[in-house]
């Protein structure tokens, strides 16, 4: 038998969330948790959380598995289990909505404000715009990012300053148009970062690359950020009075 | 619980709603968005978890990077030929001619596709693509970023919906449409996931881009979402579907898993082999060999299966060979099918090959529309447009793949048609077109079955009706199809419908019950199944991806046209299939090897 033990909350009955222990026959074959999910709301409908590709590439069941961050259905049940038992939390530092699904609004508000679009001043040619294969290979371990809100919810800075710490997924994104040879708006991107709370919140924990299920690093491309900003002499560092 | 009425719900008024926010439908709002009219995109997902997302290997399009001297006319030519000729030539003429400008603009949107030494966007080599309209070899053809295509082409244009200030709701589920005396549609009913709150969306323009419906079958490469919430809606709207019997196999979904692995594996030269690690596909396929359309390669798996050279202890599938490849190949050019392989099949391409089998993939019929995304239906044989209503991507029937989708071209088709709806719903809202409004009568109505399941009290379980629906659809209407056995399925799909309008909803909460959703969108995978049912019954012939044991052959003389499905008396009719491209000579029927 497995124990899972899941985050309850329903805006409409609970004044307060719990957890809930299930119980349920250890399936022969090692299935994901997302599967196990599935199975457990078959016996209880009420239980919500977000799936959509079940492959690892939409990104929507991010959610804290036994204290780690991970995505439902690419974990198998072999290795989120401790000791005959699984605890599911919502991604943590986010307002929770009902069970493990969580309001993802601030998560979203941070990567519209880096501008996550391609800027180029010059009128676009006739064919594509050419891009040699060095300049591309910038972008990888960039773009493939999912928006499952893994790494940023496992950042103590994000969960402290959410509304002005632009968090590790943004910055990623923040650092993919700033890598990308066909963008003309870098000098203004790092602008846009030198306050002293959007890139500096971050202080290297590194819970971002623990986090992520795509094996991207967020805080490799934040150093990247900060080394620009203090090539460019734009470091305000000074005024931040290091914490 | 509250029954909802016209008086007790809000309405919210658009000029253009877009219901779906993938490729497809981000691409119509991109263009709505430029243009100032009041639109919104109702997505029952965030965006970038929309379906697009999983595709790989590419969009297929002339660009002339791989050859400068490809031209679309041979695009045209492959994909007339795919789709076993009931594609219709006016629109897949308009699909590659105008292919390569959509892809520049993606570009320069920023999609990051992979590149060649010189520069230009990366193409690779997909199945029934050819030089010279068949007569030059093999053609590199497919635009690629990697093996990630989908995610890359849906998360730009999701960024450029935000440059642009598209407006979205997310997290709204679609319910029923609205449709006034004239049975024009003037919006739809649908609700907040998050908080419950249902509203009537008004418009004077609606568009599906509702993607597939997968999910009728038990395996499928398709996302959980893909129920086929427009269709099923428009079916029980009592508008037709075409095409219906037309379902793509995917000859490479992952053994057990269901998830796809792109044909750009054989693009980049792998191949499939069977138990005697024979490459068996040389033996169907001299030509194109493991290039060969899906439908050919699929059909080709599934008989090496049932004469016993299948893998494994069951004998149930056969191995795509990468190994040859190497390491540096796989990982520049194939990195996330390396990733899927390893989760999935708890396998490495590097060294192993992967196992894999037929699986349901892609729904070649829709709601029929022309090349604008203007819905239509017929009466007594002519095609009347269904005013207000509107489909763009793999929920509509344009028809651009026919019996047959060729690979690559169905991220092709989101974004050419979906800037044509787009165009199109611009000028004629500008120029004063619309819909009269819907009385409270239309309203009610429509909101009939959601007050049905809120107040339901017994009745059947959704999960287990599912399974059963996805079983009579696995078992009777897959590669291979015969008349006795589908006779059977439509039989069994009547007792299923029974269940289906007596759905039990035992969680009645308003806050994100994603088990109120589930029990919706069994009701549209049902309309879905149904008419898949239906239409692959009465098509008695095999075409494209419709393979009959008891109709071998393709029959020219009989079912040369669109197959029409009437959800209000279940009969199929014949349409005609558009032979007049307006800049090449119609491309002729000719029988169909690779």
């Amino acid at each position: 038998m497995i124990n899972v033990n899941i985050y309850r909350y329903n805006p409409e009955t609970d004044q307060f969330p719990y957890m809930q222990a299930y119980s349920i026959e250890r399936p022969k074959k090692d299935i994901m948790l997302l599967e196990l999910l599935n199975i457990l709301k078959e016996q209880d409908s009420s239980i919500s959380y977000r799936r959509s590709c079940r492959e690892g590439v939409c990104g929507s069941d991010g959610m804290n598995i036994n204290g780690k961050n991970g995505l439902a259905c690419i974990t198998p049940i072999s290795t989120a289990i401790q000791k005959d038992k699984i605890d599911l939390r919502p991604l943590p530092g986010l307002p929770v909505i009902r069970d493990l699904v969580v309001d993802m609004t601030e998560f979203y508000a941070q990567y519209d404000k880096i501008k996550p679009f391609l800027q180029n001043d010059s009128a676009p040619p006739a064919i594509e715009r050419l891009q040699s294969p060095e300049d591309r290979a910038k972008l990888d371990g960039l773009y493939e990012c999912i928006l499952c809100a893994c790494c940023s919810t496992s950042c103590p800075s994000f969960w402290w300053n959410p509304d002005k710490f632009v968090g590790p997924a943004a910055l990623l994104q923040a650092y993919r148009f700033i890598a990308d040879s066909r963008d003309t708006k870098t000098l203004e991107r790092l602008d846009n970062l030198s306050d002293p709370f959007s890139v500096y919140r971050c202080h290297g924990i590194m819970n971002c690359v623990s986090a992520c299920p795509k094996d991207l690093n967020p805080n490799h491309a934040i150093g990247e950020i900060k080394s620009m900003l203090l090539s460019n002499k734009r470091n305000i560092i000074a005024s931040d009075g290091v914490s | 619980m509250e029954t909802y009425n016209s008086n007790n719900i809000q309405t919210l008024e658009f000029d253009a709603l877009i219901i779906g926010g993938g490729g497809s439908g981000m691409r119509t709002s991109l263009e709505l968005a430029k243009s100032g009219l009041k639109t919104a995109v109702v997505s029952k997902v965030f965006p970038t978890r929309s379906h697009t997302v999983s595709a790989q290997g590419g969009i297929t399009c002339a660009i002339g990077s791989a050859d400068p001297d490809d031209d679309w006319r041979w695009h045209m030519y492959d994909t007339v030929k795919g789709s076993d000729y009931i594609g219709d030539q006016d629109a897949i003429e308009y699909m590659c001619s105008e292919g390569p400008k959509a892809v520049f603009e993606l570009e320069h949107m920023g999609l990051p596709f992979s590149r060649f030494e010189n520069g230009r966007i990366y193409q690779r080599p997909f199945g029934g693509q050819s030089k010279d309209y068949g007569k030059g070899g093999q053609a590199a053809r497919t635009c690629a970023a990697a093996d990630r295509t989908g995610h890359a082409l849906l998360h730009t244009l999701y960024q450029n919906n935000i440059k642009e200030g598209s407006n979205f709701l997310n997290e709204w589920f679609a319910v029923e449409l609205v449709l006034n005396k004239s049975k024009e549609v003037t919006g739809v009913i649908a609700f907040s996931i998050e908080s419950g709150e249902v509203a009537y969306l008004k418009a004077q323009a609606t568009v599906m881009a509702t993607g597939g419906a997968g999910r009728i079958y038990s395996s499928t490469t398709n996302a959980l979402i893909n129920t086929g919430d427009g269709l099923g809606m428009a079916l029980r709207a009592g508008f037709p579907a075409q095409d219906m019997e037309m379902w793509q196999f995917h000859p490479t979904g992952i053994y057990g898993a269901g998830s796809l692995v792109t044909e750009g594996c054989r693009g980049e030269g792998g191949y499939l082999i069977n138990a005697e690690g024979e490459r068996f596909m040389e033996r169907y396929a001299p030509n194109a060999k493991d290039l060969a359309g899906r439908d050919v390669v699929a059909r080709s798996m599934v008989l090496e299966i049932l004469e016993g050279r299948g893998c494994g202890e069951h004998k149930d599938h056969v191995l795509l060979k990468l190994d040859h490849l190497g390491a540096d190949v796989l990982n520049a050019k194939l990195p996330g099918i390396c990733e899927l392989s390893k989760t999935f099949a708890g396998i490495d391409p590097v060294y192993e090959p992967i196992p894999v089998v037929p699986t349901c993939h892609y729904m070649m019929g829709g709601t029929p529309t022309n090349i604008h995304g203007q819905a239509f239906t017929q009466s007594n044989g002519v095609d009347e447009i269904i005013a207000g209503l509107f489909s763009v991507g793999e929920a509509a029937c344009v028809s651009v793949h026919g019996a047959n989708r060729l690979g690559g071209n169905s991220l092709l088709d989101l974004v050419v048609f979906g800037r044509a709806a787009g165009l199109h719903i611009q000028e004629a809202l500008k120029s004063g077109g619309g819909v009269s409004d819907s009385d409270s009568d239309d309203i009610d109505q429509a909101l009939h079955s959601l007050n049905a399941l809120n107040h339901s009290e017994g009745g059947f379980e959704v999960a287990e009706v599912k399974r059963e629906l996805q079983a009579v659809m696995q078992n009777y209407f897959g590669v291979f199809r015969r008349g006795d056995y589908m006779e059977k399925g439509v039989a069994e799909l009547n007792t299923i419908r029974d269940k289906i309008s007596n759905l039990h909803l035992k969680d009645k909460s308003a806050a994100f019950n994603t088990s109120r959703v589930e029990a919706l969108e069994l009701r549209n995978l049902f309309e879905v199944a149904e008419a898949t049912a239906i239409a692959s019954l009465k098509r008695t012939e095999s075409r494209g991806a419709h393979a009959r044991d008891d109709f071998k052959e393709r029959d020219d003389e009989n079912w040369l046209c669109h197959s029409l499905y009437n959800p209000t008396n279940k009969e199929l009719s014949k349409r005609g299939v558009n032979f007049e491209p307006k800049q090449v000579e119609t491309f002729e029927p000719k029988i169909r090897t690779y």
